[in-house]
C-alpha cells in the first residue's frame, strides 16, 4: 500500500540514527581532511590523509590480514554450518536440545568469548594448551604468530558457527518432505539429494549467513583484543584494531579520520552487494 | 558545533549531496520512477542509479589516490563521466 | 536421508561436546583458589570454593560496573524497541518514498564497524557532556541495536497477515487502538526476540563503551579487560566475572525459548 504519511513512524528512527551515525559520519570526513592539534589549530590539507593511508604498508597489511581471516572463517564456517545443520535430526524430542547447545556460543559476551580462549588456551592453565603440549607440539599464542592465528580461528569457528548451523538448520526445515521423496524415486544419492534438492533451496537463507558472517568478521575486534591484544608483533592485528589504535591510543585525528572513511566505503560497499542481491533472492522478503 | 572542525570545502560537499539528495526527492514527487534495466546487470530505479553513481565515484577516487600522484581533478572528471553514463543508460 | 530424519550423527555429539568444553573449563576456573589454578592443572577441581564470587559481590569496583552496565542496556533497549516498533510497521505495511533505501541505510549502520564511528563519538558526548555518563553509551549503542530492532520486528510483522490490520478497521477501531491492543500482543514473539538482541549487542560491546567512559559509569566488561592488563594474576575472579556476564543473558534467552529459534529462522540477527 502507497502511503506516504508512513514517513511520520520512521521519523523517530531516522532521528536518533542520524543523531549517532550521520553527525559522527559527517565529523570523521571534516577531520579527514585537515591536520588537527585543536579545535582553534587546524590546517586543511585536502585529500594528503588518503593518499598516505592507502600507502601505508601498515594499513595495507592490516588490510590483507583482514581479507585473509575473513576469507578463512567463510571457508571454515560456512561448510562446517550446512554439514552441522544436516546432521541435527529434523524432528523429535532430541532436535530442541541440540538447537540449545547450538545457540549456547551466541549468547556468550564477547569479550568473555575472548577470556575463556584465554584461559582454555594458555599452555600453562589452559585445558586445550595443556593438552596440545602434553602430546608433544609447541604450542603457545602469545609467541608464535601462526599459534596466534589457529587460536584465533578456532575461536571464531567455536563461536559463530552456529549461527551458519542454525540459518541452515531453519533453511533446510522448511523443504517439503515430497522433494525428498521424489528425489529418492528417481534413486538420487545423498550427495545428489544435496546439490539438487537442499542446496538449491538454502540460497536465499546462506546469502544472509554469509553477509552475516562476513561483516561482523570485517568489523572483529573485541575477541583478538582480549585474547591476543593484536599481536604476537602486528600479527593479528586487523582494521579495527588498527584503526583504534590510531585513534584513541595515538589521537592522530586526521590520518584516523581517512582510515574510517575509507573503512565505512568497504563496508558499504559490501553490503550494497549482498543486499542487492538478498532482495533480488527474495522477493517475499520486502 | 566546533567540535565538528567543519571546513568549507567538507560543507559544500555536503551541501551539494544534501541538494542532490532533495532534487531527487522532488523529482521523484513529480515524476515517479519505473525499474529499469540498462547495462548494469540488475534492474534500477532513479534512485538506485544515483547510489551507484555516488559510491562509484568514492571509489574512483579512492584507487586514483592510492595509484597516481596527478591532480585529483582527473578523478572527478572520471567520475562525473561515470555518473553520468550511469544515470542515462544504466 | 529420510531414512535418518530422526537420529542424530555421533559427530554431532562431537561438536556440541567441543562447544561445552571451553565453558565447563570457565566454570571450574571460577571456583578455583588462584594457586589451584597456576599450580596443577585439574579438570575437576580438587577444593571447590564460592570466594571468587564473593568477592565479585563486596567489591564496589565490580558491582558497581554491573549496576553501569545493566543501567545502559536498559536504557538502550528501551530506547530501542520503543523507537523500532512504529518504524518496522511502516516498512512492513506500507511502500513509501525511499523506502528501500531508508532500510539499506539502517542496515549499513548495523553492519559498519564501531571502529569508524569511535573519533568523534567521543568528541560528540563531550561536547552535549554526557561523556562519563551510562546515558552516552546507551545512545551511542542505538547506532546499531536500532537498526537490529528494525531490521528483526520487520520481519516478525511481515509474517502477521495483513487482513488482520484490515478486520480491525472495518470493526471502527482507531488505528492507534489496533497497534497497542491487537497487533503489538499478536507479534509479542518478535519483541521478545527483539529484546534479547539488543540486550545482547549492547551487553556484549566493548569498544564504544569503553572509549565513552572514564571512572563514573564504567562497564563491566571494560573492569574484566582491565584486570586482565593489571593484575594478571586474579583468573579465578576473571573467571567468575565471565560466569555471571554469561547469566543475564541465558536468564533472557530462557524467557524467549520458545521464540528464539524463529527468531534465527528468519536470518535476522
Amino acid at each position: 500500500m502507497r502511503n506516504d504519511k508512513a514517513w511520520l513512524a520512521v521519523l523517530p528512527v531516522v532521528i536518533v540514527v542520524a543523531f549517532t551515525a550521520i553527525v559522527p559520519l559527517m565529523t570523521v570526513v571534516n577531520y579527514s581532511v585537515q591536520d588537527i592539534f585543536d579545535v582553534d589549530t587546524r590546517i586543511f590539507v585536502g585529500l594528503d590523509w588518503y593518499r598516505e593511508t592507502l600507502r601505508d604498508p601498515r594499513f595495507i597489511d592490516a588490510l590483507l590480514r583482514q581479507v585473509l581471516f575473513s576469507g578463512l572463517v567463510l571457508a571454515i564456517e560456512v561448510p562446517l554450518g550446512i554439514w552441522i545443520a544436516r546432521a541435527v535430526p529434523r524432528e523429535g524430542p532430541a532436535t530442541a536440545a541440540f538447537l540449545i547447545v547450538l545457540a549456547i556460543p551466541l549468547l556468550i559476551p564477547w569479550n568473555v568469548v575472548g577470556t575463556i580462549w584465554q584461559i582454555f588456551a594458555r599452555p600453562d592453565i589452559g585445558l586445550l594448551g595443556a593438552a596440545v603440549t602434553a602430546i608433544g607440539l609447541s604450542y603457545n599464542y602469545t609467541g608464535s604468530a601462526l599459534d596466534a592465528w589457529i587460536t584465533l580461528l578456532l575461536m571464531d569457528v567455536w563461536h559463530w558457527t552456529s549461527l551458519v548451523a542454525l540459518l541452515a538448520f531453519a533453511g533446510l526445515a522448511s523443504i517439503p518432505r515430497a522433494c525428498y521423496q521424489a528425489a529418492e524415486l528417481d534413486g538420487a544419492n545423498a550427495w545428489q539429494v544435496f546439490r539438487y534438492v537442499e542446496l538449491p533451496r538454502l540460497r536465499a537463507v546462506l546469502t544472509i549467513a554469509v553477509m552475516l558472517r562476513l561483516m561482523d568478521s570485517l568489523m572483529i575486534y573485541t575477541e583478538p583484543f582480549v585474547l591476543t591484544g593484536g599481536g604476537p608483533g602486528n600479527s593479528t592485528t586487523f582494521l579495527s584494531q588498527y584503526l583504534t589504535t590510531m585513534a584513541v591510543g595515538q589521537f592522530d585525528l586526521g590520518p584516523a579520520a581517512a582510515f574510517s572513511v575509507l573503512y565505512f566505503l568497504l563496508i558499504l560497499l559490501l553490503c550494497w552487494l549482498f543486499y542487492t542481491s538478498v532482495m533480488k533472492g527474495g522477493a517475499d522478503d520486502r | 558545533m566546533a567540535w565538528m572542525a567543519w571546513t568549507w570545502p567538507t560543507a559544500a560537499f555536503f551541501a551539494s549531496i544534501v541538494l542532490a539528495l532533495t532534487a531527487m526527492t522532488l523529482a521523484e514527487m513529480r515524476w515517479p520512477t519505473a525499474e529499469r534495466q540498462g547495462w548494469l546487470p540488475l534492474s534500477t530505479t532513479r534512485g538506485d542509479r544515483f547510489f551507484i553513481s555516488l559510491l562509484g565515484s568514492a571509489f574512483i577516487h579512492v584507487l586514483w589516490l592510492a595509484a597516481t600522484d596527478l591532480p585529483v581533478a582527473g578523478a572527478g572528471l572520471l567520475s562525473l563521466g561515470y555518473a553520468a553514463v550511469v544515470m542515462t543508460r544504466g | 536421508m529420510t531414512a535418518d530424519a530422526r537420529k542424530a550423527h555421533w559427530t554431532l555429539y562431537l561438536y556440541c561436546g567441543w562447544l561445552l568444553l571451553p565453558l565447563y573449563w570457565l566454570l571450574t576456573m571460577a571456583v578455583k583458589r588462584n594457586q589451584d589454578i597456576t599450580g596443577t592443572l585439574e579438570v575437576i577441581p580438587a577444593r571447590p570454593t564460592l570466594d571468587n564470587f564473593v568477592e565479585i559481590f563486596t567489591n564496589p569496583v565490580w558491582y558497581e560496573a554491573f549496576a553501569n552496565s545493566l543501567t545502559y542496556v536498559v536504557v538502550n533497549t528501551l530506547v530501542s524497541v520503543a523507537v523500532a516498533l512504529p518504524a518496522a510497521y511502516a516498512f512492513s505495511r506500507y511502500r513509501f518514498l525511499g523506502d528501500r533505501h531508508l532500510f539499506f541505510w539502517l542496515l549499513t549502520n548495523r553492519m559498519a564497524p564501531p571502529a569508524v564511528f569511535l573519533l568523534p563519538f567521543f568528541q560528540l558526548y563531550s561536547a552535549i557532556g554526557l561523556f562519563d555518563t551510562p546515558f552516552a553509551v546507551a545512545l551511542a549503542h542505538c547506532l546499531f541495536t536500532v537498526p537490529l530492532a528494525v531490521w528483526i520486528l520487520e520481519g516478525f510483522m511481515s509474517a502477521v497477515p495483513r487482513e488482520l490490520d484490515e478486520m480491525s478497521r472495518i470493526d471502527g477501531h482507531s488505528r492507534a487502538w489496533f497497534f497497542f491492543r491487537i497487533f503489538i500482543p499478536v507479534i509479542r514473539s518478535g519483541i521478545g526476540v527483539t529484546v534479547f538482541f539488543c540486550f545482547m549487542f549492547s551487553w556484549v560491546e566493548l569498544l564504544i563503551a569503553r572509549t565513552l567512559t572514564a571512572s563514573d559509569a564504567k562497564p563491566i566488561v571494560v573492569v574484566m579487560t582491565r584486570t586482565v592488563s593489571a593484575a594478571g594474576l586474579d583468573w579465578g575472579v576473571l573467571a567468575a566475572a565471565g560466569v555471571l556476564t554469561i547469566l543475564p543473558g541465558i536468564a533472557v534467552v530462557w524467557f524467549v525459548r520458545r521464540h528464539l529459534v524463529k527468531g534465527f529462522a528468519m536470518g535476522r540477527v
